[in-house]
């Protein structure tokens, strides 16, 4: 296939805070900023970083289930960021999602059959013979055993739901899986078990997976390209074993270097980054990172950086380790007026 | 399930009233105010007329207006609480005359209804739904608020669920038990609302037996004939009581907590 699969342009999604009829300026959440990556077939992209910085909010614009306020979603030239409610139908058969929750996530009153055939029923209809073979198949695609198809979700395991959960996003055969930390929910051992099942229907049929995940030892194992997000940006983008080699972007080394290692006689080094995640409704002006960032120049507190492409093909956001010629800085209003007053 | 079996036997009883009970509307000048005899068990009215068969009779009109307008006010909520819930735009205006509607009591929405139109059991039946309506529909429409948010909802709309099917499938279900409950308190209160109306005239026409008017006809004949109030009352009371205990049985089959605690 020639072309990226999907191919996110500036995407940007902010919740206003409280309904503004008459003041002029309503606060914002900035949940997602300005975020651009693509995904090829049959790739795995992860999106890591800390709770709140968007990697789920990212994943629900994909699925459109909230609207962005700006930005584009290509699949094949076709921005389905703008598109109706009934027109989007069409390509939800392109992408489905599996869903952190396996408790939420199954309708508690639906058995396991009828959840993983309801979004082929949503096309074609389906007699009951067709349903149970599909349910079936399903079923026996995610490991497990046909007759489990007339138990309710309360009757299951975790790890048996999160199973459903893949079998209802594979009952389309869409050309890309969202997985919100699907595996976050359950067991290290169940963990490694739907992992491995992830990985093997991407060797079988080559899906892509975009893959969020806070937990870097599950991206490291499964993922091709890596995107680290901080506080609704994107601060650096590369290939899986590069990034974990060779982290370029402060907030990738200091997220690297805070990941436990099995390993009982390494010793741990200081922890480099101090404070917490600012918030998202009144960021830290220039590069969001800048007041936790050991490195922090008197650029980052002024202008935002660009994602930068490099040599090894990675793209990091940052003055510092990345400076990026092509544009002169342009300080903002905003910051040049919280630079003096400080 | 007390409330459920009592509820079910006064059902029969007022069923196959015609085929045991007696004229309830038959006069007898001679038989006036009669104690409890073999013949007449409640004894008699002022008119002489049989008070068992009233008293059973008046079952019925209780029965229907009770039982109608919980159906028509847990319809009513569902279809407008389910719209309201899931679209906000509807939701501001319906809510809106929601809360205009609960302003307003329903004795006095009723009597202004029956002054317009005369006395009927339709109008009346019609009245107390429309006064109940609003409670019920914010019930269901705050459940649906909170299931819509779920991420089994979310999870069918990725699966290219119309939106008819999203509603009728995945969020209407939830809404059943807390609206089967309300229901039976809303039959309740119709019922004791139907009887406060019958007493003061305003409910159903005088012509048939209801256990508000024949609490009114017989409230100046208390000392003489004590049967020709108590037996209305005491009905009225148990059936309230029937309907309030089937209410509290339903509440704790669909509360997985209470049913662990029996």
């Amino acid at each position: 296939m020639s072309g990226p699969l999907l191919k996110v342009e500036n995407l940007t999604k902010h919740y206003p805070l409280g309904a503004g009829f008459l003041k002029k300026t309503i606060p914002v959440v900035r949940a997602v900023a300005d975020v651009s990556f693509s995904v090829a077939a049959g790739e795995t992209l992860c999106i890591v970083g800390e709770s709140g910085c968007g990697k789920s909010t990212v994943a629900r614009l994909l699925m459109r289930l909230v609207k962005p306020t700006s930005g584009r979603v290509l699949i094949d030239e076709t921005d389905i960021a703008v598109l109706k409610a009934h027109e989007l139908r069409a390509w939800r058969r392109r992408m489905q999602m599996v869903f952190q929750d396996p408790y939420s996530s199954l309708n508690p009153r639906l058995t396991a059959g009828q959840i993983i055939t309801e979004p082929v029923e949503n096309w074609e209809r389906l007699s009951r013979k067709q349903r149970k073979a599909l349910a079936a198949e399903l079923l026996r695609k995610v490991g497990m055993s046909p007759q489990m198809m007339d138990r309710l979700p309360s009757e299951l395991s975790g790890g048996q739901r999160q199973r459903l959960g893949i079998a209802r996003a594979l009952a389309l055969n869409p050309s890309l899986i969202i997985a919100d930390e699907a595996v976050s929910a359950l067991d290290v051992s169940v963990q490694a078990q739907i992992l491995n099942l992830l990985l093997d229907l991407q060797q079988q049929i080559g899906i892509a997976f975009i893959f969020i995940s806070h937990d870097l030892s599950v991206v490291e194992h499964i993922g091709h390209r890596v995107a680290v997000m901080y506080l609704g940006r994107i601060v650096e983008l590369a290939a899986c074993e590069a990034l974990f080699a060779n982290p370029v972007h402060p907030y990738t080394e200091a997220l690297i270097a805070a990941a436990p290692v099995p390993d009982p006689t390494r010793v741990r080094l200081e922890a480099p980054v101090q404070g917490e995640v600012p918030s998202p409704i009144n960021p830290p002006s220039g590069c969001a990172f800048h007041p936790r960032c050991p490195h922090a120049v008197n650029r980052c507190r002024i202008d935002v950086p660009r994602l930068v492409p490099m040599a090894d093909g990675r793209a990091v956001a940052c003055h510092v380790r990345a400076p990026d010629t092509d544009f002169p800085a342009q300080p903002s209003a905003t910051a040049t007026r919280s630079l003096t007053a400080g | 399930m007390i409330g459920g079996g009592l509820l079910a036997l006064m059902i029969i009883l007022a069923l196959a009233a015609p085929l045991y009970a007696g004229d309830p509307l038959n006069m007898d000048p001679f038989k006036r105010l009669q104690p409890p005899s073999t013949e007449m068990w409640f004894g008699s009215d002022n008119l002489g007329r049989d008070v068992f068969a009233r008293a059973v009779f008046g079952a019925r009109i209780s029965l229907i207006v009770g039982l109608t307008s919980a159906a028509g006010a847990a319809l009513g909520a569902l279809l407008i609480g389910v719209l309201a819930g899931y679209s906000c735009g509807f939701d501001s205006i319906v809510m809106r005359v929601m809360d205009g509607l609960m302003s307003i009591p329903t004795v006095l929405l009723a009597i202004a209804l029956i002054s317009l139109t005369g006395p009927g059991v339709g109008i009346l039946i019609f009245a107390i739904t429309i006064v109940q309506l609003p409670s019920v529909t914010r019930l269901v429409r705050s459940v649906v608020m909170s299931v819509r948010e779920r991420p089994y909802v979310e999870a069918a709309i990725c699966g290219g669920a119309r939106l008819p099917k999203v509603l009728l499938r995945h969020i209407l279900p939830s809404t059943i038990p807390a609206l089967m409950v309300q229901s039976a308190i809303v039959c309740a209160d119709a019922i004791m609302t139907e009887a406060g109306l019958s007493f003061l005239g305003a409910g159903v026409p005088p012509e048939i037996p209801s256990w508000g008017n024949m609490i009114a006809n017989s409230r100046l004949y208390l000392a003489i004939a004590p049967m020709t109030i108590f037996a209305p009352g005491i009905c009225l009371a148990v059936m309230v009581l029937a309907v309030n205990l089937l209410g509290d049985g339903l509440r704790d089959l669909f509360d997985p907590r209470a049913k662990r605690r029996r």
